[in-house]
């Protein structure tokens, strides 16, 4: 099937020169997330260094949440495998169940996008913003950087969905598609970081 | 990388997943061990998570995945390392001066 994003052409047997470019984009793309990573563990690794820092304020333990924690870890995985199954379509070349899948993932992640929000807006509007103390600027830091991440990710579904409205599943719209299964999939990875850094040893 | 696993695949990386995540999630609601033993559990079902992440959703393997690929997370893993080791190694430093 030549709408099969990845057929990696360095694995010998057919390498046109589109699935080269791809090749080459998605390792491009990899290298980007590999900088994305090293972005979060210093994020992370701020948060440890000031989680104690809280000047006599509040403290993840009268701040977080673990239902609300729960209902966001769950949002953001079952997105991811909803993610992964409009992958599924697109190889199997079903553009209607790619864009049914694309819309289930957005929804679930806009989901999860509205519990962060109400969350922060909780916590700013009861004194705890990030300028109470040093533990919260840590916090709203990172937990904040992977909600931004979430919401391009959001808006890069939405104009995905359109390129596949519009120019149906072609190798390059299947290329960038790849590429956002990759964005998204590792978004769900920094997030089981941020829930066992931050809300699990939170709550103890 | 290259390929994109099957239907099979990402059911059984949402369930051990969610198991991965109900296991801690349960021990910090029921309180049920010591706080060293609890930390320990949400430290290991995390990093296998991740590692179940990285084999079932960005279908990542060592013979499969292309070479270049593995080099960028060695070199990122090893990045990580110095940054964040180093930073910890030079806070705790400082701590334990200041605490003088």
């Amino acid at each position: 099937m030549s709408t099969r994003p990845g057929t990696v052409a360095a694995h010998g047997g057919g390498g046109s020169e589109a699935a080269e470019i791809h090749d080459q984009r998605a390792l491009g793309f990899w290298l980007y997330l590999m900088s994305d990573a090293i972005i979060f563990a210093l994020l992370f690794m701020t948060y440890g260094i000031m989680v104690g820092n809280t000047d006599g304020g509040p403290t993840g333990k009268d701040l977080f949440s673990l239902s609300n924690a729960a209902y966001e870890t769950a949002l953001l995985l079952v997105s991811s495998m909803t993610f992964g199954f409009a992958s599924l379509a697109a190889r199997d070349g079903n553009r209607g169940a790619v864009l049914g899948w694309l819309a289930i993932t957005f929804v679930l992640g806009a989901g999860f996008v509205f519990l962060e929000v109400r969350e922060f807006v909780g916590m700013i509007g009861a004194g705890a913003g990030p300028d109470r103390s040093g533990f919260l600027s840590a916090f709203f830091t990172l937990v904040g950087t992977h909600g931004v991440h979430v919401s391009t990710g959001l808006i890069w579904i939405l104009i995905m969905s359109g390129q596949i409205m519009v120019k149906g599943l072609t190798l390059p719209v299947t290329s960038r598609l790849f590429r956002l299964g990759l964005f998204w999939h590792f978004l769900d990875i920094a997030w089981v970081g941020i829930f066992s850094v931050v809300y699990l040893p939170g709550l103890m | 990388m290259e390929s994109h696993g099957t239907r099979a695949n990402y059911i059984v990386g949402f369930v051990l997943a969610v198991v991965l995540t109900a296991i801690p999630f349960a021990l910090v609601a029921t309180q049920s061990l010591s706080r060293t033993q609890t930390v320990l559990v949400i430290a290991a079902a995390a990093v296998l998570q991740i590692l179940v992440h990285l084999r079932f959703f960005l279908h990542m393997s060592f013979s499969r995945s292309p070479r270049e690929n593995l080099l960028a997370v060695a070199f990122t893993a090893v990045l990580i390392f110095l940054m964040v080791g180093g930073s910890i190694w030079v806070m705790l430093d400082l701590h334990m001066r200041m605490a003088l």
